[in-house]
């Protein structure tokens, strides 16, 4: 077990370099600099100019801002906005609750009703259920997630308040503007339940619920089909029908003898979600106002923030660095086979 | 409107807001398009921070009247010129009160103090809260400022006299731009000089404006609460919340479903959903703004007269605004938009695509392709609006590339003109009509590369240099009209439109003036129940 670690913890520097190397080149490839963002049609008196890419350290050669970044990215200094002068790892930080609270729980819808809608389809293979499941997950696989907010909510917010105000979810944000907490954990549903004003929780939850749906759409398909295919083929397996010949009840064949093993490669498919989920909570966040990290990157990208987006991805990069590792520890718990593999 | 009828109104407002004040109530909720870059107004430009915090936290020595590009009493509350026009004298408002706030109690009211702070800290370099603007005074820079201002002298507590290196009729104007003129307090620099923490300035701030800061979760919402002490009348609204929402259709839907009331930045086709709703409303209005195309006059054949004529000739703008605009927009004819003054209303559209062939061939064009640069992003479809001037041209014979850039990419490459035709727009900073001129056509401005269309001429430029340096409006007047007519008939510019700028608006809100610069002022709106 150790060497599967050591290996897979080997892996990680070269791809954290090609990240640090990535994230400085694409954003100093797209022309203009901050400086001339800042001042927009103005013309700049050129000293003025150049006062300010010096003092932002723009003057510099490439390979050295290249060597200075990727030498305080390993101090873990990311450095600070050149707009709003914060930290990045203190902006990050204030940012980041709402990002990872937005795709957990689109993760949980997306295993939850992942799961449950693959393993129906795999045991009534062939039906207009299966058929049913399987189009449905090719169509939210396929939705641009734009189109699929914005069509939500209209459905569920404009219209529904016309139809049925009671039951009409927000269009946006993460709480109603006329509630004003204090930030405590950043989690709103924490801070919510925190505040104990009347009304704040409800606001926090139904806010959640139609970007989760946005953001879990496409786990949910990917997750559905693999689940699918992979209790199709644990089902034909001999010792399903042992099982079965041994009169167990189809409910514990399919749950506890089939499913476990049906997971394996669905675990790694879920740890994979991660970086989905991340890539698209920065569409999902600029649909429903959600003040993340993904709102954050696209306002950094048009303002040429560059230590905002090296940063950023950097972060970004590294956590789905982390994730995919401990999925594939988690794969060698779940699967012994793997673990004691030679 | 003379400074006497000014103040009248400014008196008679006074007293009917004070009194409305007595009713004030309701919150309004505003759906912005980004967050603000801070709110050290000083140190930004963008509009959101304007709205954000220019007009909503901090006043200006002069303002902008409502609507409008005149200028009016602010913080200041008279002014006198001397004859030679380089020194103005300006009487401080006395009672005005700086916002109180959980980081800064005041101890006392508006004084000569804080102007001589707010203005020093940008035009000194060696001030200590020069170095804590992190960002620099960017527009303090652009505008030149510095080689403008000889000296700042506090005559009295309420009494400030500036001195020019030049006479410069705009100037008053510039003082209302809220990036160079909103007043900070000294008192609340100096608590946080003495604490080390002058970048504060930017995060916690602290004005005399219509409104004071609550609180801000970034890229979520900004809170404001009435300042009921304000100098001018409280607002007729308690609070005022911004929440941001970056996508233009989501705007739209919050508006619909009573999420927000007011809608800013909203897109020309929007309107027309808009106009069927029973509750909502689209409020349009022209802002300071023309979109054009600027002409390379060193360009081989672009350096001819006649040929850059045929270019505006071959042009069909009726087509141009039904496809870039959605209709939306008013074609123009001269550099200046209509709203500002000083605008030539006599200039006729020119379409003639038979005689723009005849100078195409006058001028000796062979054929050889011309580049058009454009922009990516912005809030017209830069591409399509090239497209349609392709086809315009092809029609009579010109040959267009279109390249389509980023936007510092295409001032970088248009100032060093690589360029033979750019498709630009340019936006009024203080409402004088040489804002618009001098930065875009001045021969001065060819060097600096502001001038993207390298065009130099000495009548052009001796009779903007004159009305620059006369204060009677009506004789400047009379001399940009004449500068405007010479840039009609040399056409270094050819001016498409003048754009409609949309506020989506509940019809609950009452009071809301569009703003000529396109920024939004909240002070004298109110909800009705």
């Amino acid at each position: 077990m150790l060497g599967f670690i050591l290996k897979r913890l080997a892996l990680v520097v070269p791809t954290f370099i090609g990240i640090t190397l990535l994230a400085f080149s694409l954003i100093h490839l797209i022309p203009g600099d901050p400086v001339q963002v800042m001042a927009g049609e103005r013309r700049l008196d050129p000293a003025f100019h150049a006062e300010v890419l010096h003092r932002l350290g723009l003057d510099r050669p490439l390979w050295e801002q290249y060597g200075s970044y990727l030498w305080k990215s390993l101090h873990l200094d990311l450095g600070e906005s050149f707009v709003t002068h914060e930290a990045v790892w203190s902006e990050f930080l204030k940012l980041f609750p709402a990002t990872v609270e937005l795709s957990v729980c689109a993760l949980f819808l997306a295993v939850v009703v992942g799961l449950l809608a693959g393993v129906i389809a795999a045991i009534k293979r062939g039906s207009v259920l299966d058929h049913g499941v399987m189009g449905l997950s090719l169509t939210g696989f396929s939705m641009p997630i734009f189109w699929w907010g914005l069509l939500l909510i209209m459905f569920c917010s404009v219209y529904m308040r016309e139809w049925a105000p009671a039951w009409a979810l927000p269009v946006s944000g993460r709480l109603a503007l006329e509630f004003d907490i204090a930030p405590r954990t950043g989690f709103m549903l924490i801070d919510a339940w925190l505040s104990g004003e009347e009304g704040v929780f409800r606001s926090a939850l139904s806010h959640l619920v139609l970007p989760s749906i946005v953001l879990g759409t496409i786990p949910l398909a990917v997750i559905a089909r693999m689940t699918r295919s992979s209790m199709l083929e644990v089902l034909r397996e001999d010792y399903v029908r042992t099982a079965k010949a041994k009169g167990l009840s189809p409910a514990r064949v399919v749950f506890v003898h089939a499913l476990r093993n049906a997971l394996v490669p669905v675990i790694t498919v879920i740890g994979l979600q991660v970086g989905t989920l991340l890539a698209g909570a920065v569409l999902t966040e600029t649909i429903f106002s959600w003040p993340g990290i993904g709102k954050w990157l696209i306002d950094a990208i048009s303002r040429r923030d560059y230590p905002v987006v090296q940063g950023g991805i950097l972060i970004i990069a590294t956590l789905v660095i982390v994730v995919n590792l401990l999925v594939d520890l988690m794969y060698g718990l779940v699967n012994p086979r793997i673990r004691h593999a030679k | 409107m003379s400074a006497l009828a000014l103040r009248r109104w400014l008196v008679a407002s006074t007293i009917a807001c004070t009194l409305c004040a007595a009713q004030a109530a309701g919150t309004l909720t505003v759906c912005t398009e980004s967050s603000p870059e801070g709110f050290d107004m000083a140190q930004y430009e963008l509009s959101v921070t304007n709205d954000a915090a220019g007009i909503s936290l901090y006043d200006q020595l002069v303002l902008f009247a409502p609507g409008s590009t005149r200028v009016m009493p602010g913080l200041a509350e008279r002014w006198d010129i001397s004859n030679d026009g380089l020194v103005y004298t300006l009487y401080l408002r006395k009672g005005v009160k700086f916002h109180t706030t959980p980081w800064f109690k005041p101890t006392r009211d508006f004084n000569a103090d804080d102007v001589m702070f707010s203005i020093n800290r940008m035009n000194d370099k060696s001030h200590p809260a020069h170095a804590a603007a992190k960002n620099g005074f960017v527009y303090w820079e652009g505008m030149s400022m510095r080689s403008l201002i000889k000296s700042l002298v506090k005559v009295d507590d309420m009494t400030v006299r500036f001195t020019l290196t030049r006479p410069e009729a705009p100037f008053l104007a510039n003082l209302a731009i809220q990036s160079i003129g909103s007043v900070v307090s000294a008192e609340y620099a100096a608590q946080l000089q003495k604490a080390g923490q002058l970048e504060r300035l930017n995060t916690e701030p602290v004005g005399t404006g219509p409104f004071v800061f609550k609180s801000y979760q970034k890229d979520a919402v900004i809170r404001y609460a009435a300042n009921t002490a304000y100098w001018g009348g409280a607002p007729k609204i308690d609070t005022l919340i911004f929440a941001i929402t970056l996508d233009p259709n989501v705007r739209v839907q919050r508006l619909k479903a009573g999420e927000c009331l007011v809608g800013v930045g909203m897109k020309t086709e929007q309107a027309h959903a808009f106009d069927q709703d029973s509750r909502l409303t689209m409020v349009r209005n022209t802002p300071l703004q023309t979109n054009y195309l600027a002409l390379n006059a060193k360009h081989k054949y672009l350096s001819d007269k006649r040929f850059r004529q045929a270019l505006w000739l071959a042009l069909d703008k009726k087509t141009f605004i039904a496809s870039v605009y959605g209709g939306i927009a008013t074609a123009a004819a001269s550099f200046l938009p209509p709203s500002m003054w000083g605008y030539d209303g006599q200039l006729p559209e020119r379409r003639d695509p038979e005689q723009a062939k005849a100078l195409v061939q006058a001028s000796g064009y062979d054929g050889s392709e011309l580049t058009l640069f454009a922009r990516v992003g912005g809030a017209s479809d830069a591409k399509r609006a090239a497209e349609v001037l392709q086809a315009d041209w092809a029609r009579i014979g010109v040959k267009i590339r279109v390249q389509m850039m980023e936007i510092g990419e295409l001032y970088k490459r248009t100032g060093k003109g690589d360029h033979d035709m750019a498709l630009l727009a340019w936006v009024s900073d203080n409402g004088d009509p040489d804002n618009f001129l001098t930065p875009n056509l001045a021969c001065a401005a060819v060097e600096g590369g502001g001038n993207k269309s390298q065009w130099c001429d000495k009548t052009f430029d001796g009779l903007i240099d004159t009305a620059r340096k006369i204060a009677d409006v009506k004789q400047r007047t009379e001399l940009y009209v004449k500068a405007q007519r010479v840039v009609y008939d040399e056409v270094p510019v050819i001016p498409l439109v003048s754009p409609v700028q949309m506020t989506a608006m509940n019809k609950r809100v009452q009071g809301f003036t569009p703003n000529p610069f396109g920024n939004s002022d909240f002070r004298s709106v109110s909800v009705s129940p």
